[in-house]
């Protein structure tokens, strides 16, 4: 039987891990495309360094769950609660490592120009960013309205990776002598994209969180 | 699942206390089912109303219509007798009989006529493998009863209810007075027997429910609040005071 004062304690304890990890991640995602944009290597250094962080949140919120289902054997939405907090700090923790990829190109351009400025890359990032924070919050209030949302949010950086791409494609047929480059921004774009995706699981938690069924908003 | 036991609009009273409101139930043949809920919710209450255990409790007086089978059981012309061949009981203490292990088991079918030895001979067996206790006594079953332990003679006792073939065992609690290794031989011969039995159990321990049962039934005041398959109940209630009770926020 759960004892209820010292388990509520316990899920805001690890709702406060997913928002420590959440605000982290987001922090991180913005950085990276900075340092990209300006190609600054300390930044792309920083978020590297910082990647650490994050996975030992995943961590912490993997020990706090276990200890919660050991001692009080949560049963319904309580274990779902439970559930929910590790596959979101899972997908949270891949988005990390994504911006820490996206940090690496930085160091890999090291420091030279970019062959175009960037302007679907910072957009994508943008929408990724508003779906990372809708992703805590529709955690945070159970709110399966912003997670169904988020499943349109995705779509729309899916079309930007796909102009993108175009793009980089047409730009690789006028300058082949970037291709390097060029390789490095499709990876970018890959990652952010992969992040949205990761951001959209979120949502798709949370609706298993507040009705028990599992949707796919990530066809 | 075809039901073996109905209610329908049952209510109980203990003199003035209303304690089973208006109990509508299916019970599911060959198959476990648990009542859970708080203390005084009734549970009990209904268990004991399914064998006719209310009847000696002075000032009971029921309305409503409790089936076994299709059959009235409150019905003047059904014998109290057989109705507790069919429906055996466990307690929450174990009782044996200050009898040998062997003649726990064959009391009840010697009360039904059976005297030929080689055929009690394989009813206690049979009944004693069925309650998973056969290879702990099988070389002492002339020996005390009382000598076992808690665990052995819970065991002896379902063994004892098995033995006249009863269609439905009711189990109040049989394991809250049990350790936790004696519980779980207890919940694995549940598990083993339930196809072949219908098994209604009141259970404290709303985990046990969920391990063992197929359906749970969560009772609240006096009135079924929810019932349900027993993974739904424990995953997805429907109703707002059943999670509340699962999830431990009173009770």
């Amino acid at each position: 039987m759960v004892r209820r004062h010292d388990f509520d304690e316990g899920l805001n304890q690890l709702r406060e891990l997913l928002i420590q990890m959440g605000t982290r991640m987001d922090e991180a995602l913005k950085m990276a495309v900075e340092s990209l944009k300006s190609s600054d290597l300390v930044k792309a250094e920083e978020v590297i360094r910082r990647d650490a962080e994050l996975n030992a949140l995943e961590e912490e919120i993997l020990e706090l769950g276990s200890q919660l289902i050991i001692t009080q054997q949560p049963v319904a939405k309580d274990l779902r609660r439970i559930i929910v907090a590790f596959k979101i700090s899972s997908d949270l923790e891949r988005m990390g490592d994504l911006a820490r990829d996206i940090a690496k190109v930085t160091v890999r351009m090291d420091g030279q120009p970019n062959v175009k400025p960037l302007v679907d890359i910072p957009q994508m990032a943008s929408i990724a960013s508003t779906m990372i924070s809708e992703s805590i919050r529709s955690y945070m209030d159970e709110n399966t309205d912003l997670a169904y949302k988020m499943a349109k949010d995705d779509d729309e950086v899916d079309e930007l990776y796909g102009s993108m791409l175009r793009e980089l494609y047409n730009l690789l047929l006028e300058k082949p002598e970037a291709a390097p480059q060029m390789m490095l921004l499709q990876m970018v774009g890959r990652y952010i994209e992969r992040i949205a995706d990761h951001a959209t699981n979120i949502g798709e938690n949370v609706v298993f969180l507040v009705t028990g069924r599992r949707p796919d908003l990530n066809p | 699942m075809e039901p073996i036991i109905r209610t329908e609009n049952l209510d109980l009273y203990y003199d003035q206390f209303h304690a089973l409101k208006s109990v509508n139930l299916d019970i599911p043949e060959k198959a476990a089912t648990a009542f859970i809920g708080p203390s005084g919710c009734g549970k009990s209450t209904l268990l004991r109303t399914l064998n006719r255990m209310n009847d000696q409790i002075a000032g009971t007086r029921i309305e409503g219509l409790v089936s076994l089978a299709g059959a009235d059981i409150y019905d003047k012309n059904m014998e109290v007798e057989s109705l507790r061949k069919r429906v055996g009981m466990v307690f929450q203490q174990p009782n044996p009989f200050p009898k040998s292990i062997y003649e726990n088991v064959a009391y009840g079918p010697r009360l039904q006529g059976i005297s030929k030895k080689s055929e009690l001979d394989q009813i206690v067996e049979e009944s004693l493998k069925q309650a998973a206790l056969w290879e702990e006594v099988k070389d002492f079953l002339k020996r005390s009863a009382l000598g076992l332990s808690g665990g052995q003679q819970q065991r002896l006792c379902i063994a004892r209810a098995l033995a006249v073939k009863p269609d439905v065992l009711l189990m109040d609690e049989s394991t809250s007075a049990l350790d936790p290794i004696s519980t779980a031989k207890i919940e694995d011969l549940i598990r083993e027997i339930k196809n072949r039995y219908t098994i209604v159990m009141v259970t404290h321990n709303m985990h046990q429910a969920a391990r063992i049962s197929d359906k749970t039934v969560f009772f609240l005041n006096g009135e079924v609040i929810e019932a349900a398959e027993t993974k739904t109940l424990f995953s997805t209630p429907e109703d707002s005071r059943t999670e509340d009770y699962i999830s431990g926020r009173f009770g």
